[in-house]
């Protein structure tokens, strides 16, 4: 395991009691805000001392509070994003750039500034000063200075929460690149469903202080019973690759030999792509569709339905693509007779799938 | 300006410009640490020090003046151990520095703590974890953001020192050439029948100092600001 984590601390305001290990890739801590991920990253970046902790990074023990072993911040070898950029306003950005970087300067590792300057695309930016930049520019510049700080592993507290739509899109796929291109351990705090579909490897969902779901981000994700951030905000990610840009502005994707049609991607074909599909998006139909505009239409069965306590339900269909979330009406459910093994077609609207809900793989 | 002013006053504006600058730089180092210590860390007995520092402030300055002198005078607790390391602050220019420089420390740490509590801890934060320890962080970020409030306290400070009167007379006493500074040579010229115009002219050259003191941190400051920039 790459990140394994067990921090209980309690004051009177709050208990944290959370114990997780994670293999390599994009650890998204995920929850409302209140249920600890903030506590628990600024534990893991020795920004607070929790009373009793293991926290290590493969080999890398940063807490240990029974072995007596607590790194101060300075010497834990992280890269933090913080939500606010956090750049040093005196500084210019090249200089920000270069400030972890001589810190590390000793320490063993490949990562150049050209390179972080060219996947980052912040060259035009170097002689400016943070006062000047947008907020996305901002964000870019401290993922790239936590970089350059050659660390073990990049702690990220909702990297993207102070950014407005635009440039939220515009910040995802570089953590993406830094888990396909620079394979950096990252720990990522969101409370966005449409953040972790994207980026996580493991999901390490948290509640009131505790973690509620461990597991792959698809296994997760996939699960009806999964609604932490309300029901509005589930749905189920697909692995796929794309197959063909098509000449009238769809990209074909292949899921597991089923095709899906999306709006045009940037993505080669070849690439591999997740998409998220928000659950209130899918139709479900006992009978093979015909005569219908979505080009979307996956054929499967049903695995399980979960009532929710208004009128709503969760029905999770099984299909050759990967696992389905519909959400549809407790009263629909019971006209079609949805139930465990029934076959159904799942219908998906290609313009129903926002650009935010696609990512690289 | 050597020949406008006579040898005595020349000496007079010589000495204080000398022990302003002093005065000046000895508070510096311990005035920042202490500001940053009221401003940054809370520890037993916080508001004692903080009662301590600002003292010279309310105290008459001739108290101020005659504790110096218990203290750092040729008897004093600990001017008499110090004579024996060789540093001897009693009737000496150097005391009337050392008088300046108590005088003028609660003017410093008062800027210079107002500038600390406008940093934002969390930019310190995150020079922390790029690997700056606390020394570091406060050298490459906390001093240069507080650069202007520095500046401004140090000149606050060496206006002061230039004025200092009452705490100076009281410890080093009034000796031309030794310790009769600015202020001092101004009231021993108004001592005196026909020294009204020495003291006019002491009394401008006053002005000078303070006025151009005062326009030199305006546009340092400015500098600093405009190379600091905004968040």
């Amino acid at each position: 395991m790459s990140l394994s984590v067990a921090v209980k601390q309690v004051t009177q305001a709050f208990a944290l009691d959370v114990a997780f290990e994670a293999p390599r890739g994009v650890t998204v801590l995920f929850g409302a805000s209140g249920s600890g991920k903030t506590s628990l990253v600024n534990a893991v970046a020795g920004l607070s001392r929790p009373k009793e902790a293991r926290i290590a990074v493969e080999d890398w023990v940063l807490q240990d509070s029974k072995a007596g072993v607590w790194l101060p911040p300075h010497k834990r070898q992280l890269g933090y994003v913080f939500q606010e950029g956090r750049l040093f306003p005196h500084l210019t950005v090249r200089q920000n750039l270069a400030y972890g970087q001589w810190f590390a300067r000793t320490r063993a590792g490949d990562i150049s500034l050209d390179r972080v300057v060219d996947m980052l695309g912040i060259g035009a930016l170097l002689d400016r000063r943070p006062s000047g930049l947008s907020g996305g520019e901002k964000q870019r510049v401290a993922i790239g200075r936590a970089l350059l700080a050659k660390p073990k592993m990049i702690l990220a507290d909702e990297p993207l929460a102070a950014l407005d739509e635009a440039r939220k899109a515009e910040i995802l796929p570089y953590f993406e690149r830094l888990r396909d291109e620079v394979n950096i351990p990252v720990l990522y705090v969101s409370h966005s469903m449409a953040e972790v579909a994207r980026l996580a490897t493991t999901v390490v969902a948290l509640e009131q202080g505790r973690v509620s779901r461990v597991g792959p981000a698809a296994e997760v994700l996939g699960d009806p019973g999964f609604t932490p951030t309300g029901v509005r905000a589930v749905g189920a990610v697909l692995e796929a690759r794309v197959a063909q840009h098509h000449e009238d502005g769809l990209t074909e994707l292949d899921a597991a030999g089923i095709a899906l049609f999306l709006p045009q991607l940037a993505q080669h074909v070849g690439q591999p792509v997740r998409v998220r599909i928000a659950a209130h998006d899918v139709i479900l139909s006992r009978e093979e569709p015909k005569g219908l505009s979505a080009l979307n239409i996956m054929q499967g069965h049903v695995s399980e339905v979960r009532a929710g306590a208004g009128p709503g339900a969760i029905v999770s269909v099984v299909t050759p693509a990967g696992p389905v979330l519909a959400r549809v009406t407790r009263r629909s459910a019971t006209a079609l007779g949805l139930a465990e093994g029934v076959p159904v077609w799942a219908v998906v609207k290609t313009v129903s799938v926002a650009p935010q809900d696609i990512g690289g793989r | 300006m050597m020949g406008w002013l006579g040898p005595e006053e020349w000496s007079a504006v010589a000495l204080s410009l000398k022990v302003a600058l002093w005065a000046t730089i000895w508070a510096l180092g311990p005035g920042i640490f202490v500001a940053y210590a009221l401003a940054r860390w809370e520890f037993p007995g916080k508001q004692v020090v903080n009662g301590l520092v600002h003292l010279p402030l309310i105290l008459p300055p001739v108290a101020t003046g005659y504790l110096l002198l218990i203290g750092f005078g040729t008897q004093g607790v600990l001017g008499r151990w110090l004579a024996e390391i060789g540093i001897v602050f009693a009737f000496r220019w150097t005391g009337a520095a050392l008088a300046a420089a108590v005088m003028a420390f609660p003017l410093l740490v008062r800027a210079v703590r107002l500038s600390i509590e406008a940093v934002d801890p969390k930019l310190e934060q995150a020079a922390g974890t790029l690997g700056a320890s606390k020394l570091w962080v406060f050298g490459t970020v906390t001093l240069p953001l507080i650069l202007p409030g520095v500046l401004a306290g140090a000149v606050l400070a060496f206006a002061k020192a230039m004025g200092e009167f009452g705490a100076t007379i009281t410890f080093v006493s009034n000796i031309p050439g030794q310790t009769r500074t600015l202020p001092s040579a101004i009231y021993s010229f108004l001592q005196v029948p026909g020294g009204e115009d020495a003291a006019l002219r002491l009394v401008a050259v006053s002005v000078f100092v303070a006025m151009a003191a005062l326009i030199l941190s305006e546009v340092i400051a400015r500098r600093v600001a405009k190379r600091v920039g905004g968040v």
